[in-house]
């Protein structure tokens, strides 16, 4: 079992950094979301988004950290979880 | 067979100069109001049906809540995770195949429209009113491909049924968003079909590293909780799959 995620960590690692060199060759690896919009005018060069975002975070410094911060509340929880269950186990 | 080659050609060329291409959830105020409107009313009674499920899962077996703490924590975890693609471009997995599997592919759809929620409101990322739109595709369409492609391979190989579930369940997400927008924005010279085709060739091949990779990690979770709570894992899996 511990082997087996061992390889699995391994692979993982492997495939995101191939892609993350195979990537840099290919673009500038911007998160590209608002590209979206670009593709858009392209197809229907007369359509305005009709709606803004109510709030925007206003740089990406403040973006990354909430990012960080939702990845955290999900790691914490994911933590305690594993943490319950290995303990309901040796109490058994 | 020269209009699949068409493709494939098509499809490598994106791959190798474009740089234009985008990912992720369909941003805000982008889809027509119409459009947005009918995914809002098409996930309604998936969303009923997923609070129905979480009002009921508890009688199914023990320690349910910590399974869906931890698949609504798995999504969280993944979908901040923007990782590079092939493409030149990054996007992120979205997680929801896990619970899927465990759960169903109704809860997700409740977990799907919060975390969904956090993005839209805390990162302006997706939006509130392609919500709707957005949890059709990740909320609906994703879990329920991981849910009958886990159903559909469990007996054979239950590793590589988790694998293909969690993948495949990724992967349509963005093939779905793509269609979305097809449809939405008809190309002039080609109409919907040539539109989805832009969008789809980007995103699949931008996706598919990064299915691979939701794959994998899903693979990995199974095997720390088989680990550890194996029985309560197990009771869960048999109450979805073996009893209906």
């Amino acid at each position: 079992m511990r082997n087996r995620n061992i390889v699995l960590t391994i692979i993982l690692i492997a495939l995101i950094l191939a892609s993350l060199i195979i990537g840099a060759n290919n673009g500038d690896l911007e998160g590209a979301d608002d590209k979206a919009e670009d593709i858009v005018m392209e197809i229907d060069p007369d359509y305005e988004p009709w709606f803004e975002h109510i709030w925007e975070p206003p740089s990406g410094e403040i973006e990354s950290a909430i990012f960080a911060i939702q990845a955290a509340i999900g790691g914490i929880i994911i933590g305690y979880v594993i943490g319950v269950m290995k303990g309901a186990k040796n109490n058994n | 067979m020269k209009q699949k080659l068409k493709t494939l050609y098509f499809l490598i060329a994106f791959m190798l100069i474009s740089n234009n291409s985008y990912a992720m959830h369909i941003a805000e105020g982008v889809l027509p109001i119409s459009h947005a409107l009918i995914y809002f009313i098409i996930c309604i009674p998936f969303f009923i049906l997923g609070i129905r499920d979480l009002k009921n899962i508890n009688q199914k077996s023990k320690n349910t809540n910590l399974f869906i703490a931890l698949a609504g924590a798995y999504c969280f975890v993944l979908s901040a995770l923007k990782l590079p693609s092939v493409t030149g471009s990054c996007s992120h997995p979205t997680g929801v195949g896990f619970g899927a599997i465990v759960l169903g592919p109704y809860i997700m759809t409740v977990i799907g429209v919060i975390v969904l929620l956090f993005q839209a409101i805390f990162l302006a990322h997706g939006g509130l009113t392609t919500l709707g739109a957005n949890t059709f595709s990740m909320g609906i369409i994703g879990p329920i491909v991981a849910f009958l492609v886990y159903k559909l391979f469990r007996k054979k190989n239950k590793n590589i049924a988790i694998f293909l579930a969690a993948a495949l369940g990724d992967l349509l997400t963005y093939v779905i968003t793509s269609l979305q927008l097809g449809i939405a924005f008809p190309s002039v010279t080609g109409g919907i079909l040539a539109s989805v085709e832009k969008f789809g060739a980007v995103f699949a091949i931008t996706q598919i590293p990064l299915a691979i990779a939701e794959g994998i990690l899903t693979v990995f979770l199974f095997n720390i909780i088989e680990k550890y709570s194996k029985s309560d894992l197990d009771r869960l899996m048999e109450v979805q799959y073996d009893e209906k």
